[in-house]
């Protein structure tokens, strides 16, 4: 088999989702429904991030939205405030997404379970607190207007159309990014931690180190979905980066399936599609079908198998074969 | 400060320090029997108020708005229990966390469906001109809300020491399949936990409707400082938890002598930030907090 042919099939189903989401905008023309699409590519990041904390390392984050805004605000300061590159203010916002998570995440990650998703709750409200009151530098609740656009080489990146190339393409790196990662010695330590960290830590692996550097890595993610959102709106307020906004993207994790890589892709999909589809009754029904999901997942699956496909193959499996199936292990993802 | 304005931020502290208090026992109650936090316990507090103005916007009077809004919470806490947390008893902190996430989302948007979102107000249960004591003022409702917290905490003090289920219930706390070998029916004390922590945090719902106002959204705050509250003073403690609710709406209220309005809220989640990274077991700890 020549080398050509290998990666492709081993990477098929990485390369035909590429394939699918950059050729969007040569079919979708309506530039509300692209500006969907690409809204739901940075929703993606952050929910990739969130997928690789919780899913992969088992350590739940309510707080992911104050990342988001801190990237948001970081770019919108520094570019409208202090003329800034745009890119250069979304790089530095990220390296302080980085620093804040590392500084939290530290004392933070010690705690488990109850603890650590009240902290990370803490966090987000404090965040939010702090953008409301600092009027000085965020203009409180009013926002900030006339944010720049990301541009390159002087080409201007606002229509729909580039902007969904440009995040997406993004966002497909940080997927490739995720699925390698958890391919590698990192990820089997992060999931080795999920399952138990006295036996991780066992086995040589610096715990509190990785979940650290995973906690990180998401804000990251996180932070810099935050900034191409601001670059593409050019308006901020804080009330888009509230406890709700952590909470739906949980929703996207837990619908797509925790444990996987990919279910990041599906569950992004979810909930930027059903509020879309919901609003035409009525936009309130958005968050109670979303707390509906969260509890029926979690009722009918009980952690016991990996995502929705495994449950379903599971079930095909018991009917055709009248046999107990075994546990689907949440092995690295293919891609 | 003056002494005066000192003293009205001591009122100002002790009334909300009451409706934290309460949450803080609402949690308490349920993370006793379960080892389980209630991530919507605030969305109770906040359909508690809430229904209760719903009521009294059909005519009803005030007892029968506060006794319909506690009952009404009951059946749903009832309902909560048997539909998310039965089945998840057991199944991993990662699955109820995000299950009773996933409650508060649909606590707050039914009332957001059923309500409006305008916020809400009642009237206060005894006439609203205020007392004078020492050059500060005082709204008779924070009486009824002080008032109110101390009989709550005494009688349920006189249920979990004196009766035969509270009894039956503080064992469970202590070992559930000890307590069940003794012939005591766990499921039965997990929905009455359930049950009686829905009905303090409705009341307390009712209760703090009148003096500062309620709408579908109010409850997530509430419920992170019930939260703080339990925490600071040591979670599964109920003493602990009253204590906390009383410390922490007084810390708040001095935070905005001193500082300003705008931070009020953010006194609760550095008191809960600090007590998790310093001390985890709170001022009267009685359970270590890497505890699941």
């Amino acid at each position: 088999m020549s080398p050509t042919v290998s990666f492709a099939r081993r990477h098929a189903w990485y390369l035909v989702c590429a394939v699918v989401v950059m050729t969007i905008p040569l079919y979708v023309s309506d530039a509300y429904y692209l500006s969907v699409m690409a809204f739901m590519g940075s929703k993606f990041m952050m929910a990739l991030g969130l997928s690789l904390l919780l899913g992969q390392a088992g350590q739940i984050s309510l707080g992911q939205a104050g990342f988001v805004g801190v990237g948001a605000y970081g770019a919108a300061i520094l570019t409208t405030r202090l003329g800034f590159n745009p890119w250069l203010a979304m790089v530095l916002a990220t390296v302080l997404a980085a620093t804040i998570a590392g500084l939290v995440g530290m004392p933070a990650l010690k705690l488990k379970g109850y603890y650590l998703a009240m902290a990370t709750l803490g966090v987000n409200e404090i965040i939010f607190i702090l953008l409301v009151q600092l009027k000085g530098l965020t203009n409180g609740t009013d926002g900030i207007t006339s944010i720049p656009s990301l541009t390159i080489g002087g080409l201007d990146l606002t229509s729909p159309r580039a902007y969904h190339l440009l995040v997406w393409g993004v966002a497909l790196l940080m997927l490739r990014f995720a699925l390698n990662l958890s391919r590698s010695r990192v990820g089997r330590s992060l999931r080795a931690l999920r399952r138990s960290e006295p036996a991780a830590e066992s086995l040589g692996v610096d715990t509190s180190f990785r979940k650290v550097q995973v906690f990180m890595l998401a804000a990251v993610f996180a932070s810099i979905a935050g900034s191409f959102d601001a670059f593409y709106v050019h308006y901020i307020s804080p009330e888009s980066y509230t406890i709700t906004l952590s909470i739906i993207l949980i929703t996207g994790v837990v619908i797509g399936g925790l444990g996987t890589i990919w279910g990041a892709l599906w569950g992004t999909a979810a909930i930027v599609i059903l509020p879309e589809i919901l609003k035409r009754v009525n936009a309130g029904f958005t968050n109670l079908v979303f707390g509906l999901l969260l509890i029926a997942v979690m009722v009918f699956w009980q952690g016991k198998t990996d995502n929705v496909a495994m449950w379903l193959k599971g079930l095909a499996r018991r009917r055709t074969a009248q046999a107990p199936t075994v546990r689907g292990s949440s092995g690295g993802d293919d891609g | 400060m003056s002494s005066a304005q000192f003293l009205q931020y001591v009122f100002s502290g002790i009334t909300s320090g009451s409706i934290y208090a309460l949450t803080a026992l609402g949690f308490t109650l349920v993370y006793n029997a379960t080892d389980i936090i209630n991530f919507a316990q605030g969305q109770l507090v906040m359909l508690g108020g809430m229904t209760a103005a719903g009521l009294r916007g059909f005519g009803l009077s005030l007892p029968l708005c506060f006794l319909g809004a506690v009952a009404t919470v009951a059946v749903v806490s009832v309902v909560f229990e048997q539909a998310a947390i039965k089945p998840l008893m057991g199944k991993g902190v990662i699955s109820q966390i995000i299950a009773t996430v996933g409650a508060s989302f649909v606590f707050e948007a039914a009332a957001m469906l059923i309500w409006g979102r305008d916020a809400k107000t009642l009237s206060p249960f005894t006439g609203d001109t205020p007392l004078r004591i020492g050059g500060a003022t005082l709204v008779p409702q924070t009486l009824w809300v002080v008032g109110a917290t101390v009989l709550i905490v005494t009688a349920l003090q006189v249920f979990y020491r004196r009766s035969l289920f509270g009894k039956a219930v503080r064992a469970c706390a202590v070992n559930p399949m000890a307590a069940r070998l003794q012939g005591i029916s766990y499921r039965q004390v997990v929905l009455v936990s359930f049950v009686l922590s829905g009905v303090i945090s409705a009341a307390a719902g009712v209760m703090i409707t009148p003096i500062s106002f309620m709408s579908y959204s109010s409850g997530a705050l509430l419920g992170l400082k019930g939260f703080a509250a339990a925490t600071f003073g040591g979670l599964g403690n109920p003493v602990g938890a009253v204590l906390g609710g009383f410390l922490l709406g007084l810390l708040e209220a001095l935070a905005v002598g001193v500082f300003s309005a705008g931070y009020r809220d953010a006194v609760a989640f550095v008191i809960l930030l600090l007590v998790l990274f310093i001390r985890p077991v709170g001022l009267l700890g009685a359970r270590v907090a890497d505890r699941q």
